[in-house]
């Protein structure tokens, strides 16, 4: 699952990758013609529209694919870096880099583009870009409030507006289209040109916008990562197919005692459940949270055996198949509930003496189990703990 | 849409094309990094490093650059979009190199001399520099990534920047036109 940068890709590894992204980035911009500042403030002068064509199109695709990803659960959309809103500076800021685009004609990006196939306006526009940017790190302060103003946090604009993301998409991608449509009307105009279009480049672009809209709408359609995983479960508990394995709460606490470091006992009640009584060595996985990608490895691994409990059994059921169909670890549920375990190992009774000798060794056993447990938990407090995978926030930006 | 150039270079891509590579390469890097592409950053690195070097102790005595080490402990070089920016001018210069575009020039709007296009060219840059950090990212980092994902910072920035440049191009004119 993606971003593969930081568990899957070293940082310095992704380094190296971005070198080669970058090959990618400049090459492209290059073949589209960003290195000519003639084709780049065309668009303000409506004589040549191929920059807002490629930065339209590269926009939608890359927004299409993400929007795809995150629905394969091929990427956590949220952890992936979203652009901080400050309402003022993103404004302003803008505003002052639009003046310096029609002004010195170029982009950072595609200055670097220009510069590497010789043009000298191009390192001039660079000397002034660092120029531009040491006055702002000398002149922090002064701009700092307006630079922190009005912070809206890392808000998505469908968020922002209050609809799903890919409801947005479709608007996004509906003006993109629409707006090659026109700038094409308007290009033609302003050349004073009557060209036509071929029929072949024409069914071209019509299905590249159709293959465009059945992305999207796979997106919105169809059942995602979750829905399959959901709906197998359903579908699994409606025709009772499933056979579980179980352990007892007598087999479980011995297996604790002995080799507590060949099981993962996961507790799927909510949290606040957890809180109040959990069995030793448990982690915390309320069954929501269950296709969290830092609980991942716990369920894709083959070392241990993973020991479901809850406080009922349909729960319990329902989280075992969770796992299997996420991952393919060892999965076993315990036959008792998280109280009937307290019951049994923590508030046992002791039985009268003349009880018989099963009952009196069963009570035994329970007991000092309960107390070799409790050793244990406090011996291994610090390292028993399985490593917590955080979900980082990625840190980016330009 | 054949455009007439006079050398022999080549045309250039279909831009429909050229962004649906474009929109690949986004799509990568934000799969493998979780974060999008960028220029201006890496121009803040230099401005970063330069400082560091050349002023130390002004860089030391200075907010900015404090929390810049601070959010950067391996220095302003080891960067993500430094390697990228690298990268870009490798990828464009073969680019270059197969459309037979490579040549020193200088390329200017008709009607202005050289040394007005160099003048405008520094201090369109210098806005733009500006305005980059001011605005959190350029056209690349803030606008075109913020766009691949619906940030609404990103998107109101690239309306300010395109918007701007609309407002401002009749003032401008001479620059640029016949």
């Amino acid at each position: 699952m993606g971003p593969l940068v930081p568990f899957i890709v070293s940082e310095e590894l992704s380094l190296v990758i971005a070198f080669f992204l970058g090959i990618g980035f400049g090459f492209t911009l290059e073949q589209a013609g960003f290195s000519s500042t003639k084709k780049l403030v065309g668009l303000f002068y409506g004589y040549d529209f191929t920059v807002l064509r490629v930065f339209f199109t590269a926009g939608i695709t890359a927004m299409a694919g993400v929007l795809l990803m995150g629905h394969y659960g091929i990427l956590d959309l949220s952890i992936i870096y979203v652009n901080p809103t400050f309402l003022n500076s993103a404004l302003l800021g803008g505003a002052v880099m639009g003046a310096g685009f029609i002004i010195g004609g170029f982009c950072p990006g595609t200055s670097v583009c220009a510069l590497a196939v010789g043009k000298m306006d191009a390192l001039a526009f660079l000397v002034g870009a660092f120029l531009g940017v040491l006055a702002f790190t000398e002149s922090f302060p002064l701009v700092e409030e307006l630079y922190m103003a009005n912070n809206l946090g890392q808000i998505r604009i469908s968020e922002y507006f209050g609809i799903s993301n890919i409801a947005f998409g479709f608007m996004l991608v509906g003006m993109a289209v629409a707006s090659f449509v026109a700038t094409w009307f308007i290009e033609n105009k302003v050349n004073k040109r009557e060209t036509g279009i071929s029929a072949t480049l024409r069914n071209k672009y019509a299905l590249s916008a159709a293959a465009l809209f059945i992305v999207l709408g796979v997106v919105a359609f169809l059942p995602g990562k979750e829905d399959i995983i959901n709906r197998k479960i359903a579908e699994a508990k409606r025709q009772q197919t499933c056979v579980f394995k179980e352990i007892s709460a007598d087999k479980l606490a011995d297996q604790i005692v002995s080799k507590y470091y060949t099981l993962n006992v996961i507790d799927v009640r909510p949290a606040e459940e957890f809180e109040k009584f959990h069995l030793p060595f448990a982690v915390s996985i309320p069954f929501d949270k269950m296709m969290d990608r830092q609980y991942e490895p716990l369920f894709k691994q083959r070392l241990k055996t993973n020991i479901f409990y809850a406080s009922n059994d349909t729960l319990v059921k329902m989280a075992c198949l969770k796992a299997k169909f996420i991952g393919h670890s060892e999965n076993y549920i315990l036959q008792e509930s998280a109280g009937e375990f307290r019951e049994m190992f923590y508030n046992a009774a002791a039985p009268p003496v003349d009880s018989p000798k099963l009952l009196l060794d069963v009570y035994h056993f329970r007991t000092s189990s309960a107390a070799k447990m409790n050793n244990l938990v406090n011996a291994l407090k610090n390292t028993g703990a399985p490593v917590k995978r955080v979900a980082v926030k990625i840190q980016g930006g330009c | 849409m054949k455009i007439e150039e006079t050398n022999s270079a080549k045309t250039y891509m279909n831009p429909y094309l050229a962004g649906f590579l474009l929109g690949l390469v986004l799509l990568a890097t934000i799969y493998i990094t979780g974060r999008g592409l960028g220029a201006s950053g890496a121009i803040k690195s230099a401005v970063v490093a330069t400082v560091e070097t050349v002023a130390p102790q002004h860089a030391q005595n200075t907010a900015f650059y404090k929390n810049f080490d601070n959010e950067h402990p391996e220095g302003p070089w080891k960067n993500f979009l430094v390697f990228e920016v690298v990268g870009v001018l490798v990828g464009a210069f073969f680019s270059g190199i197969i459309a037979n575009r490579v040549s020193l020039k200088l390329e200017k709007g008709p009607r202005v001399t050289n040394l007005t296009r160099v003048i405008a060219a520094i201090l369109g840059g210098a806005f733009f520099g500006y305005g980059s950090q001011l605005g959190r990212g350029c056209t690349s980092g803030s606008a075109l990534s913020g766009m691949a994902v619906l940030s609404l910072g990103g998107i109101l920035t690239m309306l300010a920047i395109f918007g701007a440049a609309y407002a401002l191009a009749f003032f401008f004119r001479k620059l640029w036109l016949k």
